[in-house]
């Protein structure tokens, strides 16, 4: 049965001036939009909000109460952001909402059976207009690949 | 890198210059597993990488594309970015040597906006593709 669309409690982010100088300095950019004083209110890292992982909670998960995941098996297929408006900046309070997306199997070459499945988190700003979207999509494979 | 600044309007065909990082290391793993909470043992512990059929632990994809994000960004103008999409194809490993590249594929007019495409890739010293992206940029 697909849990597509299965959605997760809403959660609250803030973008934190120095949590976006650590995620620039961890993604090698010595860009000085990144770097300037926190009531300067700097701009994101495109990537940033995969950050998001210090404040969800379980109950955020669209899977909670389902298996956990088998971390040896689950590698990131894909990942997309995309901001209507261009990227959060420091100060921001954003309220998050993971639901499920696509789930799907193919058969793969060198890691046998693979599932996809879909991960959608809306980050929203305080009258509720779209900020960012995210979605990731994961592939558990049958074995380890090792190419 | 250095940070870079679009002066004007973006043509087809434009590269950046592409980045040759240094080579891949665990600490380079690690400060990313720091800064986005995502603490997959896989990418830091050799013995739970062993244990799972790897010969070492692997690079986080997301690190290379954050790598890859503000590589575009630091060009284009990280307020600028509307759209990044990045695929993860054949692993990285610590010791590889990544260059990262991006060139522009199309620009067009939407509105009163003007938006550039940007084709991206990060390869890895084998000439193997680590990571094809794709970035879109209001200018």
């Amino acid at each position: 049965m697909s849990d597509e669309g299965k959605q997760g409690q809403p959660y609250e982010m803030i973008v934190e001036a120095g949590k976006v100088r650590e995620f620039a300095r961890a993604a090698k950019s010595r860009n000085p939009a990144y770097f300037v004083p926190a009531e300067s209110h700097p701009v994101s890292p495109v990537t940033f909000l995969a950050s998001s992982a210090f404040w969800s909670t379980p109950e955020s998960s669209p899977s909670r109460g389902g298996p956990p995941p088998n971390w040896e098996r689950i590698l990131h297929g894909e990942q997309e952001f995309v901001f209507p408006n261009g990227p959060p900046h420091a100060g921001d309070v954003l309220t998050a909402t993971t639901r499920i997306g696509k789930e799907y199997e193919k058969e793969g070459k060198r890691g046998g059976t693979m599932k996809f499945s879909e991960l959608i988190t809306e980050f929203r700003d305080r009258d509720g207009n779209l900020v960012a979207e995210s979605k990731s999509t994961a592939i558990e494979t049958g074995k380890a690949t090792t190419e | 890198m250095s940070p870079q600044s679009a002066t004007k309007t973006p043509a087809v065909g434009d590269e950046r210059e592409p980045f040759v990082d240094q080579p891949l290391t665990i600490t380079d793993f690690v400060r990313y597993q720091g800064a986005s909470g995502d603490m997959n043992p896989i990418h830091h512990d050799t013995g739970f990488a062993q244990k799972a059929g790897y010969p070492t632990p692997f690079a986080v994809g997301m690190l290379q594309a954050s790598v890859l994000g503000t590589y575009v960004t630091d060009w284009l103008g990280p307020e600028n970015i509307r759209r990044f999409r990045v695929q993860f194809r054949e692993q990285a490993w610590p010791g590889d040597v990544l260059t990262y590249t991006g060139v522009v594929t199309d620009v067009r007019t939407e509105g009163d906006e003007t938006l550039v495409d940007v084709e991206l890739a990060c390869t890895r010293q084998t000439g193997g593709v680590h990571l094809k992206g794709w970035a879109t940029f209001s200018v």
